[in-house]
């Protein structure tokens, strides 16, 4: 019904946060940014892609199976009342567990670059490369 | 059927994106991850559904196939829209110097 509309909050607001982190990392010479070189505004970047990603996609979904809609009230469930109670249900049970699962995965991620990266710094200087992710 | 054919979405633009690392020039990048999330939120979507009705995990009819082709088109329209507007070979600006 409305279950994406949850990870599109997460996502507008990890947006904002990105761009002000981006900001303040302006000027932040390279050694503060970790083991990895990857700035935090990049790591966050990853996070907003999949969330925005995810819920386009499944927006898409959404319109081809008549639950969105492109005239207000814009979500089909919204039209009559007794069916906002459970599109207000579907967006805990579905929609949270998603952005849940998403921002999981995402901190996995870092977790791995950043361990990658570790290692990476252990060895040699030869063999050394920083690990940028290249997305 | 939608989830299994982003998520083969997904591990071909990821394949990519790791031959072309650490470049990124194209954005497969960007590609793979549109589709990991949407493979993401389809996965907890259809396991919750299973969980909870008990019935068929994948939908196998030309329905389904066919919203998995369009959501694989629409996931390549909305990289090119941002391939296009980034314009990593400057083309753009090439273009309209001619």
């Amino acid at each position: 019904m409305a279950c994406f509309l949850v990870p599109a909050g997460e996502a507008i607001v990890t947006t904002v946060v990105q761009k002000v982190v981006g900001k303040r990392e302006k000027g932040v010479s390279e050694e503060r940014t970790g083991n990895t070189g990857v700035k935090w505004s990049q790591r966050l970047g990853w996070l907003n892609k999949l969330l925005w990603g995810g819920v386009i996609l499944l927006g898409l979904e959404h319109i081809w199976h008549g639950e969105v809609v492109p005239w207000p009230p814009f979500l089909t469930a919204m039209d009559k009342p007794g069916e906002t109670g459970p599109m207000l249900h579907e967006m805990w049970t579905y929609g949270v567990p998603m952005a849940i699962v998403v921002t999981a995965v995402w901190a996995i991620m870092v977790v791995f670059v950043e361990l990658r990266a570790k290692a990476t710094k252990d060895l040699p200087e030869e063999k050394a490369q920083t690990v940028d992710g290249g997305v | 059927m939608w989830l299994l054919l982003t998520a083969l979405a997904a591990l071909i633009a990821s394949a990519l994106w790791y031959v072309t690392a650490p470049k990124d020039k194209y954005k497969l990048g960007l590609l793979s991850l549109i589709y990991w999330g949407a493979t993401l939120m389809w996965l907890v979507d259809h396991v919750k559904a299973y969980i909870q009705d008990r019935g068929e995990f994948f939908e196998m009819d030309v329905n389904a196939t066919a919203l998995g082709f369009c959501v694989i088109l629409f996931g390549l329209v909305v990289w090119l829209i941002v391939l296009m507007v980034s314009d990593p070979k400057g083309i753009w600006g090439k273009v309209l110097k001619k």
